[in-house]
């Protein structure tokens, strides 16, 4: 047990990248659900062209990781990045270190992450959306809701049993973040931004220390069961509610 | 993971709008909706068309403009980088098509034997087998990295195509997908082909492989386009300039030209374009697919 022994080599590192881990996980969630969110509620409006907007929304995400950091790595580079030299040309400040220091590498990680893989909870989102009944609407039209009235209390309970589903594969795969950090910052500044998968990667397979890899990879696994029941917990009241 | 827990809410109907007479502050709000949708598909857009305009151009070009058209326009970055020694992208080209192939072929039988057993036949411990195999999704894959590492080297797979296609070619997702598929054939069509004489596999290979022939070709495209985009894995498996894949090997091009835009360009456009038009093929299914999954439970 010497990952909880302060006086062990790892402990430090480790409990530090899952620090890393949890900001990640804190900061990149409520983005990725509320922004497909609010994008879902604009492609379910009856809008021409709303298969194709899907379309171009999903499409980043069959890109791999290693596409996304190079052209982001490109856009946000400091010195030559186009993103500061857009930003310099209206009169902003042409000298944000991206990837380099805290705290914008974790607006950019967030913000990678968001571009990538928000057309992935739009979808679910949107079949959800569109698995309400539609009578419900017209019930609550009829009763004089408003359009806020209605969102609150058709589409929000509608959507929870979408939203306790969204939430847990959101979660884990944050937890899991490992491409962005090593392409975009390589887990600097320090170690700022390296993570837990990208520190047991190193220590298990470039680092040869195998055993507390793999203890390591338990630890996270136990803290993601811990967050994934807590949540199911909290949701399924919720759901239970709704439908009862 | 919880996706068993979701109950069935699909249903026929489309969301009707709420009918109000049509107004201008209604035609105003519409005009909004189309330019909020237009500005989030340029930021979506944009970063693409960027990549594939500097793939075009010189590295000097590339540096005194960074976004405008390319002057002149060159595909020098595409010819250093197909004819350089040390970077072979051809190599890492073929090397992601046969990993990618090959592993979703591994995938499509195993897959396809496995739940057809456990959907069709009866036999000591199925639930338990089943449960076994369903409850290996609820774990994080970093579970497996370091046991499947010493697998893979105590093989001496290492820096080979076996390390990246043979682990996974059995996982648990295919099997859940087909066996919900195969659970929802009719039985009558399989029992008429058993009083026809035919035998298990006979039923297996004739008749419901031909059934669902719309759920293996969506499970092979996400078998492909998983196995294709994988980097972690590959990054630590794979050593060698000429076994990587194309995943690693943007990694590796990234570090070797650093100040060379257009050359790590073209080999993301080249990393890019086959998911692409894969994409473009089958846009609906892996659409479907991966929102159904969620809803349907």
């Amino acid at each position: 047990m010497a990952l909880f022994d302060p006086a062990s080599t790892f402990s430090g590192d480790f409990w530090q990248s899952m620090g890393a881990t949890a900001i990640f996980v804190v900061l990149s969630v409520p983005c990725l659900v509320l922004v497909p969110l609010a994008v879902a509620l604009l492609l379910n409006r009856r809008i021409r062209a709303a298969t194709t907007f899907r379309t171009v929304f999903f499409a980043p995400y069959v890109l791999g990781v290693a596409v996304i950091g190079v052209i982001w790595g490109y856009i946000l580079d400091t010195q030559s990045g186009i993103l500061n030299h857009l930003l310099g040309l209206t009169g902003l400040p042409d000298n944000i270190p991206w990837t380099v220091n805290v705290p914008w590498v974790w607006v950019t990680l967030v913000g990678v992450t968001v571009w990538w893989t928000m057309g992935l909870n739009t979808v679910i989102f949107l079949a959800g959306l569109k698995g309400i009944n539609g009578d419900l609407y017209e019930a609550a039209a009829l009763d004089g809701a408003g359009p806020w009235r209605s969102f609150t209390a058709v589409t929000i309970p509608g959507l929870r049993p979408v939203m306790l589903f969204i939430t847990t594969t959101t979660v884990l795969a944050s937890a899991n973040m490992f491409g962005q950090s090593y392409l975009l910052t390589t887990g600097g500044p320090g170690n700022a931004t390296r993570t837990a998968i990208m520190y047991i990667a190193d220590q298990g397979l470039s680092q040869n220390n195998m055993a507390p890899a793999a203890a390591m990879s338990y630890v996270l696994f136990a803290f993601l069961a811990v967050i994934s029941v807590i949540n199911f917990r909290l949701q399924r009241e919720r759901v239970e509610r709704t439908v009862a | 993971m919880t996706a068993t827990a979701i109950p069935e809410t699909r249903q026929v109907q489309p969301t009707p709008e709420i009918r109000r007479p049509r107004s201008s502050r209604r035609a105003a709000g519409t005009t909004v909706l189309y330019i909020v949708l237009g500005i989030l598909a340029l930021i979506i857009i944009l970063p693409l068309i960027w990549m594939l305009i500097t793939s075009f151009k010189t590295d000097a070009d590339a540096v005194r403009n960074p976004y405008g058209w390319p002057s002149p326009f060159s595909t020098e970055a595409y010819t250093r980088l197909l004819t350089s020694g040390q970077q072979p992208i051809f190599l890492w080209l073929w090397n992601s098509f046969a990993a990618a192939a090959v592993q979703t072929i591994l995938i499509l039988v195993t897959a396809s034997m496995g739940a057809y057993a456990l959907a069709r036949m009866d036999f000591a411990g199925k639930r338990i087998i089943f449960g076994v195999i369903i409850s290996t999704l609820l774990v994080p894959p970093v579970v497996f990295l370091i046991p499947n590492y010493l697998i893979v080297q105590n093989l001496g797979w290492l820096d080979t195509i076996l390390a990246i296609t043979v682990p996974g070619a059995a996982g648990a997702f295919g099997i859940f997908f087909l066996r919900q598929f195969f659970v929802a054939l009719p039985v009558e069509i399989e029992e008429a082909a058993r009083v026809d004489g035919a035998g298990e596999f006979r039923i297996f290979l004739q008749v419901v492989l031909p059934l669902a022939r719309p759920a293996l070709a969506t499970l092979a495209v996400l078998s492909f386009l998983n196995n294709w985009n994988d980097f972690l894995w590959p990054v630590y498996v794979l050593l060698s300039p000429e076994n990587m894949t194309l995943q690693p090997g943007l990694a590796m091009l990234q570090g070797a030209y650093r100040t060379h835009f257009a050359i790590v360009m073209a080999g993301a456009v080249i990393a890019s374009v086959p998911v692409l038009i894969l994409f473009g093929i089958a846009q609906k299914q892996i659409v479907e697919s991966v929102a159904g999954a969620a809803v349907k439970g």
